[in-house]
């Protein structure tokens, strides 16, 4: 008898091989979850199938049969279950209710062009729109009042606006801190500072938040003399803290995997530490600190609690020191007072849709930058 | 006889510590120096951080504070309390161990003991682990609204006919379960880190001794990366217990009036307790202590668990280095 294999041999052990093969395809199912549930409540934004014009024109009742389904379902402002579950005679008396709703709407209010508009299509999302009472096209962001404005720009720029500062306080200083502990520090200072450093991820984001809030932005605005304590620049230093630990641990590791015969082969020819990490370490382990830096900004970008806390007033602004409104900020602070299925709702879910596009972008970005890096030390490119 | 005895040919002097740089150069001198001071810095902030927290939270801190459920206001020094949040954090992370460790720890050993390292499928694993670490918590917290209340919760309510709402809205149990797929990757990464370290032979002299591959992975590779393995689990506790973002719309309430009893209650947390004390303060000044006392038994309550857990890690890591 030969050796048997197979899963006639060992059911139980095929089995097995088989649940542990089906629950690590977990994780892709996940990714593929979030971003279907995330969309999916967004979808009636990107198909036109939300409205939030004050006045429309009324359809009396009776023309009920005139209408299709979609259209009655987006008059009637219901959602697809809600609109399956009802009869027609429920149908016939909410239009009704509604009919009686249109007509009672004040007649100043019925002059206002702004009333008669959706405001949830894309071209008042995008590009600014010159609002009854302003006397410019302006980009404003106010989902709560009678008129309501989703203009996401003001967002968009505000989220950059912090991402960046954020950025450029602490990639310089991480990535500086990684040359340092990878090639110039002593092996036992290396050992010291390296999880000391990655401690700081340790710290809770809610925990930054409350340090910026109340003691850093006190001292930098005693530094910087600017008039908002609470603004950009204060947020994004504190999103620095958040993300010094992860572009300095992937810029340390990838420092840390050049080959060892460059730098040998460089000091014995004479050149400094300094000048070897700087000519020769840092230009080989650079797609590595690129990757740290994409990374660093995927996780800057989705940051909450810290912008959350330190400033969120939306106003449409590039100056750092004016207060910034972030996408993610928008999302936590609104999201409760958003009524489930509401416009409002549907593109706090698009926000989120967007962000999880962003993040995914830059992790893929990062990831394939980072294999290519690997193949190329390991010779096999 | 013309011998060369071994002194001629060797050098005279043995190469002593020759090999620095001869001239002192200004420059290298100075970066050097800035990339010190940048990793001093960054010490630094870590520092002023845990030192100001630890300093002014201190004396707010007594045992009557942790142990005491406050009333409605939050911000009276003498009456308020943190057990409720304290409670309400541990319940809904540990309920999130119980789904995130085992998923985790089978996608690891798949990983690492069964998929063929560069197959298309091992790749897109991979990828969607790391995808999964990177995306924002707040998308988690849309997800957690998103699937589990409107969807599995309100199929669910809609499956037992229940007249209010029971599973469709916020609870414990679809928070925990949202900080369960936001943490696996932590889970997965810590484990896998673990079953590498484990040397090649062991699994091999348990094979050639007649054990299946089930019974290997059960009986020697598990044991061995336990200490990876529970890492893991604590770097994941630690991660959840500090999030507030993906619970926001999931589970969290703002005040309850008694602790949490069932899966589908909602909850109190420290970290939004830190949020909302910090955020919706009436005189900031009155209430510091407070305040500083619970970011400090947030802080105490993640923070030991990462150290620990940094501890293990450096172990393990020294044995992986120690192996090859």
């Amino acid at each position: 008898m030969g050796i048997q294999r197979g899963h006639r041999a060992r059911p139980l052990e095929w089995l097995a091989e088989k649940f542990i093969f089906l629950v690590s395809l977990s994780a892709i199912l996940m990714v593929f979850l979030i971003f279907l549930f995330v969309a999916r409540e967004a979808l009636p934004i990107f198909f036109g199938r939300t409205d939030t014009a004050l006045v429309q024109k009324v359809i009396p009742p009776d023309d009920m049969d005139k209408l299709s389904s979609a259209q009655l379902q987006l008059y009637l402002e219901l959602t697809p279950q809600q609109f399956a579950a009802m009869d027609k005679e429920t149908l016939k008396s909410l239009m009704e209710v509604k009919q009686e709703q249109l007509d009672e709407i004040p007649a100043n209010f019925r002059n206002d062009p702004d009333a008669h508009v959706n405001t949830t299509e894309w071209r008042y999302l995008l590009l600014p729109h010159q609002w009854s009472g302003y006397d410019r096209p302006e980009y404003i962001w106010q989902p709560v009042g009678q008129i309501q404005k989703y203009n996401i720009i003001p967002l968009f720029v505000g989220t950059l606006k912090v991402t960046l500062i954020g950025l450029f306080f602490a990639v310089p200083l991480a990535v500086g801190a990684a040359i340092y502990v990878s090639q110039l520090a002593r092996p036992r200072v290396r050992e010291i500072v390296k999880p000391t450093i990655e401690l700081l991820s340790g710290i809770p984001s809610v925990v930054v938040g409350f340090f910026a809030l109340l003691v850093m932005a006190t001292v930098l605005q005693k530094i910087f003399g600017y008039q908002t304590r609470l603004n950009a620049f204060v947020a994004g230093i504190a999103l620095g803290f958040a993300v010094i630990p992860v572009i300095f641990s992937i810029a340390e590791d990838a420092l840390t995997s050049v080959p060892r015969p460059y730098m040998q082969a460089a000091l014995a020819l004479g050149a400094s530490r300094w000048q070897t990490a700087w000519q020769i370490v840092l230009p080989a382990a650079l797609p590595g600190v690129f990757a740290a830096t994409v990374l660093g900004f995927g996780r800057a970008i989705g940051e909450t609690m810290i912008v959350l806390m330190v400033c969120s007033a939306s106003v449409m602004s590039w100056s750092i020191f004016d207060s910034a409104r972030s996408i993610t900020t928008t999302i936590a602070a609104e999201m409760a007072e958003a009524v489930s299925g509401g416009p409002h709702y549907r593109i706090l879910f698009m926000l989120g849709a967007l962000l999880f596009a962003a993040t995914f972008i830059s992790n893929m970005i990062g990831e394939v930058v980072i294999n290519r890096f690997k193949l190329k030390l390991e010779g096999k490119r | 006889m013309n011998t060369i005895t071994p002194s001629q040919y060797l050098p005279e002097t043995p190469p002593g510590r020759h090999f620095r740089a001869e001239k002192f150069d200004f420059w290298s001198f100075f970066f050097s120096g800035l990339t010190g001071l940048a990793t001093l810095f960054i010490l630094g902030i870590l520092a002023v951080i845990l030192l100001n927290i630890i300093i002014n939270g201190w004396s707010g801190l007594s045992w009557h504070f942790v142990s005491t459920i406050p009333k409605k206001d939050f911000f009276d020094v003498h009456t308020t309390g943190v057990l409720p949040m304290i409670v309400g954090t541990t319940i809904r992370v540990f309920v999130m161990t119980i789904f995130v460790l085992p998923v985790g720890v089978i996608t690891a050993i798949y990983l690492t003991e069964y998929a063929p390292n560069t197959s298309l499928i091992t790749r897109v694993i991979r990828a969607a682990v790391n995808n999964l670490a990177g995306v924002p918590s707040i998308v988690f917290g849309l997800f957690g609204l998103g699937f589990f209340i409107n969807f599995v919760g309100k199929n669910l309510d809609a499956l037992f006919h229940n007249p209010g709402a029971v599973w469709g809205q916020p609870a414990l149990i679809w928070a925990a379960l949202t900080l369960a797929v936001m943490t696996m990757p932590v889970v997965i990464v810590a484990t896998e880190e673990s079953l590498k370290a484990i040397p090649p032979g062991l699994r091999e002299a348990s094979l050639a001794l007649g054990a299946t591959k089930l019974e290997t992975i059960w009986k020697v590779v598990l044991p061995q990366a336990l200490p990876g393995i529970m890492t893991g689990g604590i770097l994941a506790v630690s991660r959840a217990a500090g999030e507030v973002a993906p619970i926001l719309f999931t589970g969290v309430a703002y005040y309850m009036a008694s602790l949490p009893t069932h899966l589908t209650d909602q909850f109190m947390d420290l970290g939004y307790h830190v949020f909302v004390l910090s955020t919706q303060s009436p005189n900031i000044e009155q209430t510091r202590p407070i305040l500083y006392a619970t970011v400090l038994v947030l802080l105490m309550l993640t923070f030991a668990l990462n150290i620990v857990a940094i501890i293990i890690r450096a172990r393990v890591r020294k044995k992986l280095r120690a192996l090859g």
